[in-house]
């Protein structure tokens, strides 16, 4: 459709400016009030401009966090969640690549009611077997870990499932002029497979991490000790503890420095992500 | 360089589907063999078999002086060209070419020397650097055959290797591998449907039907004498002309038949093998109808019926003739070109 009309463009124009709009503005809210000093919420008008205090409250929440009620300086806790997404995401990667591998290349019995078995889990994200998993990590004794945090998010039938589909559609002739040139499955997998799906992978990647990042429910359960909280948690902590008011610009603030890893990650991972989404290269 | 024997293969797959019984060939050091059929007629399974790419039910496999039924692709000392030439094409044209090297653990200069050797040898040294995709379909099958020469194996496996090529490449490519196969006189199976490909480039083809050896010859014999009425009317375009013996011997005197046992009951006649010229000695002269006139060039085929027959017979001959559609002609056959066939076994029985 190669259309010129001058109110048609006008018109989309307009519905794609109120759509950004409507995204960017709670962001735009939340960078402003991470700029005033603690009163200005409170008076119940909010400003739309910047206020002077921006460097203020981000060297609070970055050196002192709100100690007296237990929220601890949130160079930590972005740690933690770093820590957290990446094992979440290299783990869903490194077991989803290997078994959607094993389900399309290799032929052992029972394998489509694994594959089904694995497609099934997808119905059960952790908040439905939150309970029993709890129980589980409990009793391996990894409340309060990092093995704790990740290992039950592990498991992704999501990706599994497009792996599976991404290695159906690589010709058949390549995996046979691999054995030809003497390559074992595992160095088919390595020299051939993953490099073909490398887009693929960032682009799981870029979504995966965005989800570990993004786990709320789960280290909240599981984690009592400060030094494991998540950023996530910790913004959680910073509104509801305490006795005072939430000290919203402090919380603002917190939630700008949350929201740059992923950010930091789409940018780098931008141009193979949109790739993977959009493209196959074969 | 080694011969392959092939003892009895056969491959059932699960479910009792048979795809390829009793195949007996002996292919010698340095020989061409193609192996030719209709689609589904095990051609490729059986190449694949001896690739190891399939495994074999029944029968034993040798290359060389070793049974390798039991072995891996990569432990047969063969090299294979595909149909789609399954380039790998995440790897530059020289990694592509030198994969199975590293494979195998060769030096890094010799590596480096094998590949350029067998890139200045089919005329890719300039494209070394480029990925499969920045190259035209010719070139993609030069880098296939690249990587099948840097091996310098006992043995090439093409299967189908020029069918994605247009008409005109596929005729040069034919030339070039037959070319590099004799200079190299390494023992190659040939897996094509095209008849022509099969008959110009082979030592020997083996003409499968149904999993089945219908022949094994030379290609001249095999044009000349098919052993079934399957290889005659597959070898030769226009295919074999098939008439039933009852219809010739109502036409001539018995003796024009004396040499044709009296199983035959059908006798057929290559389109090349109809003149135009008047019958002579020892010739049958047979007249029909002109339908339709396909001038081709140099040739031209000529869709004919005869009163008593209902296919159609096709004459080939080397030039246009001057005559109009409709129109009546009469045509000499020597009868020493006739073919006979038992109808029922299919076989043919002089």
């Amino acid at each position: 459709m190669v259309e010129n009309n001058r109110w048609g463009n006008l018109f989309a124009h307009l519905v794609l400016i109120l759509g950004v709009t409507i995204v960017v503005f709670p962001v735009y809210v939340a960078i402003i009030a991470s700029t005033h000093p603690p009163g200005t919420f409170i008076r119940g008008v909010m400003p739309l401009l910047p206020g002077p205090n921006a460097l203020e409250n981000y060297r609070t929440v970055i050196t002192e966090g709100r100690s007296r009620a237990g929220t601890p300086p949130i160079g930590g806790m972005l740690w933690n969640s770093f820590v957290m997404a990446m094992a979440i995401t290299i783990g869903k990667l490194s077991i989803s690549l290997l078994s959607a591998f094993a389900i399309v290349y290799f032929r052992f019995p029972f394998r489509i009611f694994f594959f089904w078995v694995i497609f099934l889990t997808l119905m059960l994200p952790v908040e439905v077997r939150i309970v029993p998993t709890f129980q589980v990590v409990a009793d391996l004794g990894m409340l309060n870990s990092f093995a704790g945090l990740s290992i039950p998010l592990i498991a992704s039938a999501t990706a599994t499932f497009l792996f599976r589909q991404f290695f159906m559609t690589v010709p058949e002739e390549l995996m046979e002029a691999a054995r030809v040139d003497g390559a074992g499955p595992m160095k088919f997998f390595k020299d051939i497979l993953m490099p073909l799906s490398i887009t693929n992978i960032a682009a799981l990647f870029v979504i995966m991490f965005i989800y570990g990042w993004n786990q709320y429910l789960w280290p909240l359960l599981i984690t009592t000790d400060p030094e494991y909280y998540t950023i996530v948690m910790g913004i959680q902590r910073m509104v509801t503890g305490g006795d005072s008011e939430p000290l919203w610009h402090l919380v603002m603030a917190t939630v700008v420095l949350a929201a740059l890893p992923p950010i930091l990650v789409i940018l780098f991972m931008q141009r193979l992500f949109v790739k993977g989404l959009t493209e196959t290269e074969k | 360089m080694a011969s392959i024997t092939m003892d009895n293969l056969g491959k059932v797959y699960t479910g009792n589907v048979r795809a390829v019984s009793d195949v007996n060939i002996d292919i010698a050091d340095g020989e061409m063999i193609v192996l030719v059929g209709p689609s589904g007629c095990g051609k490729s399974t059986l190449l694949r078999m001896v690739a190891g790419l399939e495994t074999i039910t029944e029968g034993t496999l040798k290359i060389g002086d070793r049974v390798v039924n039991q072995l891996e692709p990569a432990d047969r000392d063969i090299a294979m060209v595909f149909q789609n030439y399954a380039l790998y094409p995440h790897m530059t044209v020289f990694n592509n070419l030198a994969y199975g090297l590293k494979n195998r653990g060769f030096k890094k200069d010799e590596i480096d020397r094998r590949v350029r050797e067998a890139a200045a040898m089919l005329e890719i040294g300039q494209f070394l650097d480029r990925k499969p995709r920045q190259l035209s379909g010719g070139q993609r099958q030069r880098v296939a055959m690249g990587r099948a020469l840097v091996r310098e194996p006992a043995a090439f496996l093409f299967d189908e290797p020029l069918s994605n090529l247009d008409a005109k490449l596929r005729v040069q490519m034919r030339v070039e591998i037959r070319q590099l196969q004799k200079r190299l006189a390494t023992t190659s199976l040939y897996v094509t449907h095209d008849q022509l490909e099969a008959l110009t480039m082979a030592d020997r083809l083996v003409v499968l039907n149904g999993g089945r050896i219908e022949q094994i010859g030379t290609p001249m014999e095999v044009y000349l004498r098919p052993a079934t009425t399957f290889v005659a009317g597959f070898i030769g375009s226009p295919a074999m002309n098939m008439l039933p013996a009852a219809y010739l011997s109502g036409l001539v005197a018995a003796d024009a038949f004396a040499h044709i046992p009296v199983a035959a009951d059908l006798v057929g006649l290559r389109p090349e093998d109809l003149s135009l010229a008047p019958a002579g000695e020892g010739e049958i002269s047979l007249t029909g109808q002109l339908m339709l006139l396909e001038p081709a060039g140099a040739e031209s085929h000529l869709h004919l019926t005869f009163e008593g027959i209902k296919d159609t017979i096709i004459a080939r001959l080397p030039h246009v003739p001057d005559v109009q559609e409709g129109s009546h002609l009469t045509f000499s056959i020597r009868r020493d070109k006739l073919h006979p066939f038992d109808c029922n076994t299919g076989k043919r029985v002089a």
